[in-house]
């Protein structure tokens, strides 16, 4: 069935790989935001369990924030699958530095900048691995708390966001963040972010997680839902005033 | 050491279990001019007696930079020591690279004895001819260890190898323990004593020692000649002897402490390698 010519090899070596199925087109199953913060002790993460369908909100117990080692927390956005393969990268990374055994173990600054290489290495073969990543922890009382996109893209920041978090959280964030949250106000904080993001992106889901991780160790929050209001006067008639809408 | 007939190949073991030819490698290492290291909880000290060969020619260097935290003193054949040091340095780069960070010099340690024993079970390759002290940090503190041309490596509080290290071990067994705890000073002038004691004699100047150190925020450099002679006229001035404990930190030079300098008793028939 297979045309031949489709078999045989591709002699434009820009594309990375022989066929296209190959390569990473587009995403299938995607997670939405994740958003983190540095607090007093460490760091928190809040993310939502929904797996999307393209526009069908199909699965919703989808945990998108792991802890990876004793220092580390990520949290992923984008294709679900390829979460995984990078869980795969980073369980095989924290079993290769256990094996050392030697007092030296990988933090968050060794696990970001490692998923920055993969991100990018992959982005040049334009085979990317389809996520937007956020990643977090604590080492010897160091806070650390950075993102790496699908292409490579590589910052640190006291609050950091994926997707639409970027958008509707971080200018909450960036007013209302300060160095010495207490872990109840930065729960709270975050949940105002969430509450925000299920209002506003319809990919949300309101079933979500909040990890944290201190020099104590990693927690995972059990789900929950956050309370809602629709009841505002914006959400009634929202297309008062403008023309031509429905 | 005597010629046998086990001792052509690397990958023939003597009736007494033994490859010879490590040893002979590690003969390699006893020929070439004194390295001296010594380590406290925050900083190492690697210093090297400079042998030219006539003259009119430059020394040997002995001491390389292998990042910002690691530094390495060699003695045996310079030239295998290079390519190993040029294998470090790889190493230490590509791990900053994709990690941000500096590669703990416990691990560097362990793949450059996995890659000297490579050499003593490939009947094409030959083990290398050189002794390498790596001084270096990692999370736990300041660290300096000993690799062999066996593929072995050691940690050590102080150690040296080379020709008439022997007098410089005996320096140090008298005053390793304190080393631990020394200041960054302190430490410098143990290694400019104990490099001293190899020279048997000779007159101590700055144009045959080389003297370099690394600590907990200082990064690993090598002293420059006006403040190595500062530091041997300092104590030439004050006189012939260190200062402070030989005798209280010397109970019993035999039970020493774990990370006692060692090699003391080389080839008295049991493999060096046993140790």
């Amino acid at each position: 069935m297979m045309n031949l010519a489709d078999s045989a090899p591709v002699t434009n070596n820009l594309l990375g790989s022989e066929a296209d199925s190959q390569r990473t087109l587009y995403p299938y199953v995607t997670g939405t935001s994740v958003i983190g913060i540095k607090y007093k002790d460490g760091i928190l993460f809040a993310a939502d369990m929904g797996g999307s369908y393209g526009s069908t909100l199909r699965y919703k117990s989808v945990e998108r924030l792991k802890s990876v080692g004793k220092h580390s927390v990520i949290g992923a956005s984008g294709e679900i699958s390829d979460f995984q393969e990078i869980m795969r990268y980073l369980d095989e990374l924290i079993l290769y530095d256990n094996m050392w055994d030697d007092g030296n173990s990988v933090g968050p600054k060794e696990v970001h900048n490692y998923l920055t290489r993969v991100m990018y290495n992959r982005r040049n073969k334009f085979n990317p691995l389809w996520n937007s990543l956020v990643l977090g922890g604590i080492k010897n009382g160091q806070k650390y708390l950075g993102t790496v996109s699908m292409i490579g893209v590589n910052y640190v920041d006291d609050h950091v966001a994926t997707g639409f978090g970027n958008h509707l959280a971080r200018p909450i964030l960036r007013d209302e963040w300060h160095e010495n949250l207490t872990y109840e106000e930065g729960v709270k904080l975050l949940e105002k972010c969430m509450r925000v993001l299920l209002y506003r992106d319809r990919s949300a889901v309101n079933k979500l997680q909040i990890a944290k991780i201190t020099d104590e160790g990693f927690t995972l929050s059990e789900p929950y839902s956050l309370k809602t209001f629709w009841d505002f006067n914006a959400f009634k008639n929202p297309t008062l005033g403008a023309e031509g809408s429905w | 050491m005597f010629r046998n007939q086990y001792d052509t190949d690397v990958t023939t073991w003597s009736p007494a279990g033994r490859l010879f030819q490590v040893e002979y490698a590690m003969e390699a290492v006893k020929q070439g001019s004194a390295a001296i290291g010594l380590r406290s909880k925050t900083h190492v000290v690697l210093a090297s007696v400079n042998k030219a060969s006539s003259e009119l020619s430059s020394h040997q260097k002995k001491i390389f930079k292998v990042d910002d935290h690691i530094g390495v003193a060699i003695a045996g054949l310079t030239a295998d020591g290079r390519v190993l040091s040029r294998y470090m340095r790889n190493e230490c780069i590509n791990y900053s690279y994709t990690y941000e960070s500096p590669l703990p010099v416990g691990r560097l340690v362990v793949q450059l004895a996995d890659k000297a024993q490579v050499c003593t079970q490939r009947s094409w390759k030959r083990p290398y001819g050189v002794g390498l002290l790596v001084g270096g940090l990692d999370e736990s503190g300041a660290h300096l260890y000993y690799n062999c041309p066996s593929g072995n490596y050691f940690e050590y509080q102080a150690f040296a190898i080379g020709s008439r290290s022997q007098a410089a071990k005996t320096y140090l067994e008298r005053k390793f323990e304190s080393f631990m705890d020394s200041s960054r000073e302190d430490l410098i002038k143990d290694a400019l004593f104990a490099l001293r004691e190899t020279l048997q004699g000779e007159k101590m100047t700055s144009s045959i020692c080389t003297i370099s150190i690394l600590g907990a925020g200082e990064a690993f450099h090598v002293l420059d000649q006006e403040t190595v002679q500062r530091l041997i006229n300092e104590f030439e001035v004050v006189g012939e002897e260190p200062p402070a404990d030989d005798e209280a930190a010397a109970p019993d030079a035999e039970a020493a402490a774990p990370d006692a300098a060692e090699g003391a008793a080389p080839d008295q028939g049991a493999a060096p390698m046993d140790i």
